[in-house]
């Protein structure tokens, strides 16, 4: 046996900054690679999707293999137009902080297809919230959720600006939403706590016999916490109706995904390591998400209990407006990721399919762009974060119990309401 | 006023840069100090406060670490106990709760559960507070839910100069240290308005940070503002705001920054208040339970026939604390202004 020397590893990104970014070890195969297993399928015949890329658009934006879903045009459209919607928002907001109007914001940029396949695969969640439907469990990175379920676009700008239409009260950093009748979870900002309930709130849909879905969502920088494999190790044993959603964007702030543990591995084998079924999905490519999760739902809907799904994409903006990407990755590093930008290639896949053309998609970012600009000035009437009306500051003492007791009532007397 | 310790050169640091250089000076030491947590690496943290270590001593003592805060404290104690000297970094104090029962259960046990034989004498930093627009995930002050565990010593220091004296004293110390860092204090001291400039650390004479090494020992206050009409207890940021306080009203107040929570320098405190006879506690965490609560019941023990007034204590609200209302949550020059004058009223 030959000695090595016994040092601590700490693994190095292939890429820094003024470096060539290098996305060598990321394996790309071919469409029809992947194999569509039946949704009862037990977990042991899932390994080779939790090492595999399931994907169905090709380069040319052709689709194909097992995996197509075979969506139409019309719905297609509707996904490209909630990917924009979600990417010019974010962008939007992204300003509004910069110019001192919003305390705080965050970007999905280049992982749009993640939150919105998703959304549109479980269907939107029927109005009003409690038991017996489904939920998700977001992350702040999945905005699209929203956008995808049909929530005001105008209140969410309102929560942004922690201004007097937002429904929170200014009680949570911009971007941390929380809007029930949307099947969406309010979102903690400490990671990782929420996987574990979304497994709850799946466990209690198992207990009264519902055909619910939970979706528990999380970056690969966060599985590092207890809570993921408390999550897992639960969704094994209980087997509840509940997919645990890992978005692999390969950095958590400047911690690449080798300091995950994502190094020789991927997230994906973390579930078949629980007896998880699991898959692992090119995240950039609307059309795989969407058969992923359709395939997860259906199973979690049928009795067949959890699924992981793994999703490979990248995060092509800062990790929030507090952040320089610069300071430690390749600036040009996004533009060579190898699974493309998901705007552009469910685009190409329109034109190569004859349902739109360059035109029609110029006029499509168009009228997005316009609505997004209109719901910006008009959320702007509410005041920001700096000027105009805000909440009460009645409101920071009433929703911490559900009914408030003697000691707030003094100390919000004391400040003189 | 706060001694200056003499080394001989100094240089104008943030306390950013007085973190860092207190780091620095041990890890060129002390080949047993190492410096880890999440983005603490190559990046050098997200307040920039291990900025250079990685560079300068190579990543085996300086790294990134999974997002994962029991993994952290957990991995510290491990080292600690081995006989390294950890310096963990908890990227916001609001995110130590998934390491707490590492730092309460093991790390502030070990020695008493062993009898001396195994220890675990390491540092955890974390910046607190709020002021910075960070919301219910980026502000609180946890400094009681620490000073409550036997086992543990709590430092928080309000200036760069003291910030790395005591933090080189932590690091020296045999038993676990938890380091707070008041984060609006980072980059300058402030004074409750948040609309005015941040004046820089270097218009500031605890800005002069001395050289090389030296220590402030744990467990001794300073003496911010000698005063006759009153007594403030203060710590972190607090300490600033009380100074604008007395601007403001005018008052005669001995401004007392505790630098140590635990162990507390009960001395100092108890000089004071039987001087002034008055005492005002002013603290940004919550109030119930609060550390203000453990010094109202100090003075009160041990100064009660001294008191010429019952003891104000100034806090944040018992509510999370907001985004959008930061500002009414935080308790400013007004409201410490106004305990003050409750206390000279009697
Ligand atoms: C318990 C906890 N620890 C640390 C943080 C600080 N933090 C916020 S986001 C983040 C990185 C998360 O990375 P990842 O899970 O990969 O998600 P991404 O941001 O890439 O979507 C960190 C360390 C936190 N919010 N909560």
């Amino acid at each position: 046996m030959a000695e090595r020397h016994v040092q601590l590893h700490v693994p190095e990104p292939s890429a820094r900054p003024g470096e060539i970014p290098d996305f060598s070890h990321l394996v790309v195969p071919p469409v029809h690679d992947a194999r569509r297993p039946p949704v009862e399928a037990e977990a042991h015949s899932t390994y080779d999707l939790a090492t595999t890329l399931i994907r169905v658009l090709d380069d040319d934006g052709r689709a194909g293999g097992e995996w197509d879903p075979g969506l139409d045009a019309a719905t297609l459209k509707t996904a490209l137009r909630h990917m924009i919607i979600t990417r010019l928002l974010e962008e939007q907001f992204m300003l509004l902080q910069r110019q001192g109007k919003a305390a705080f914001a965050i970007r999905s940029l280049g992982e749009e297809a993640v939150s919105v396949s998703s959304a549109m695969a479980v269907g939107a969640t029927s109005p009003g919230y409690g038991p017996g439907l489904d939920m998700h469990f977001p992350t702040y990175r999945q905005a699209g959720l929203l956008v995808s379920n049909g929530h005001s676009l105008f209140e969410m700008t309102c929560q942004v600006l922690s201004n007097s239409g937002d429904r929170l009260d200014g009680a949570q950093l911009p971007g941390l939403h929380s809007v029930p009748e949307c099947g969406f979870f309010s979102i903690s900002g400490n990671l990782g706590t929420q996987i574990i309930q979304a497994v709850g709130w799946a466990m209690a849909g198992a207990i009264e016999n519902k055909r619910i879905v939970a979706l528990a969502w999380t970056g690969e920088g966060a599985t590092a916490e207890n809570d993921f494999h408390s999550g897992l190790v639960f969704a094994s044993v209980y087997q509840p109706p509940v997919i645990l959603n890992v978005v692999n964007n390969q950095w958590a702030i400047s911690s690449f995904q080798g300091i995950a543990g994502g190094g020789d591995t991927s997230f994906a084998q973390r579930g078949i390591g629980y007896s998880l079924p699991t898959l692992r999905v090119d995240g950039n490519d609307l059309l795989a998400g969407y058969a992923a999760t359709t395939w997860a739902t259906e199973r979690a809907r049928s009795g067949h209990g959890p699924t992981l799904i793994e999703w490979v994409t990248y995060r092509a903006a800062s990790h929030s407006s507090s952040d320089d990407p610069t300071k430690y990755r390749p600036a040009d590093a996004a533009a060579a990721w190898p699974l493309g930008d998901p705007v552009k290639r469910l685009s190409q896949h329109l034109i190569v399919t004859g349902s739109a053309t360059e035109t029609t998609l110029a006029e499509l970012h168009e009228a997005c762009r316009s609505e997004v600009m209109d719901v910006i000035d008009q959320a702007e009437n509410l005041g920001t974060i700096n000027s105009g009306p805000k909440a009460s500051p009645v409101e920071m003492f009433r929703h911490v119990y559900a009914e408030m007791p003697p000691h707030l009532i003094e100390q919000r007397q004391e400040l003189g309401y | 006023m706060s001694e200056r310790p003499q080394t001989g050169s100094s240089t104008r640091r943030t306390m950013i840069e007085a973190i860092r250089d207190a780091l620095a000076v041990m890890m060129a030491r002390d080949d047993r100090v190492v410096s880890f947590g999440e983005d603490a690496g190559y990046f050098g943290g997200v307040f920039r406060c291990t900025e250079g270590l990685q560079q300068e001593f190579g990543p085996h003592r300086s790294f990134d670490t999974p997002i994962s805060e029991s993994g952290i404290v957990g991995a510290a104690v491990g080292m600690a106990a081995y006989g390294l000297r950890p310096v963990a970094e908890i990227q916001f104090a609001d995110y130590m709760y998934p390491g707490y029962d590492q730092i309460v259960s093991e790390a502030a046990r070990l020695r008493s559960r062993s009898a001396g034989g195994f220890t675990a004498p390491l540092v955890i930093r974390m910046p607190v507070g709020g002021g910075i627009r960070g919301g219910q995930t980026h502000s609180q002050s946890p400094e009681a839910l620490l000073t409550h565990v036997a086992g543990l010593k709590t430092v928080i220091p309000s200036n760069p100069v003291d910030a790395k004296g005591l933090l080189i004293a932590a690091i020296e110390d045999p038993d676990p240290v938890i380091f707070l860092e008041p984060k609006r204090l980072y980059n300058g001291p402030f004074d409750g308005r948040p609309d005015q400039p941040v004046q820089p650390w270097s218009n500031h004479a605890l800005g002069d940070v001395p050289d090389g090494y030296y220590t402030i020992p744990l467990g001794k206050a300073s003496i911010v503002r000698p005063g006759e009409d009153l007594t403030v207890l203060a710590y972190g940021t607090l300490t600033f705001i009380a100074e604008a306080a007395v601007e403001e009203t005018g008052i005669d107040a001995e401004i007392i920054d505790l630098r140590t929570l635990l162990p507390l320098d009960v001395d100092t405190i108890v000089a004071s208040v039987r001087k002034t006879g008055r005492c005002v506690i002013a603290h940004e965490a919550t109030r119930t339970s609060g550390f203000g609560a453990e010094l109202s019941a100090q003075v009160q023990e041990r100064c009660f026939d001294f008191l010429e007034a019952p003891i104000q204590r100034v806090t944040g609200f018992d509510t999370p604390y907001p985004v959008g209302l930061e500002w009414i949550y935080f308790p400013g020059p007004k409201r410490v202004g106004d305990g003050m004058k409750k206390a000279m009223a009697y």
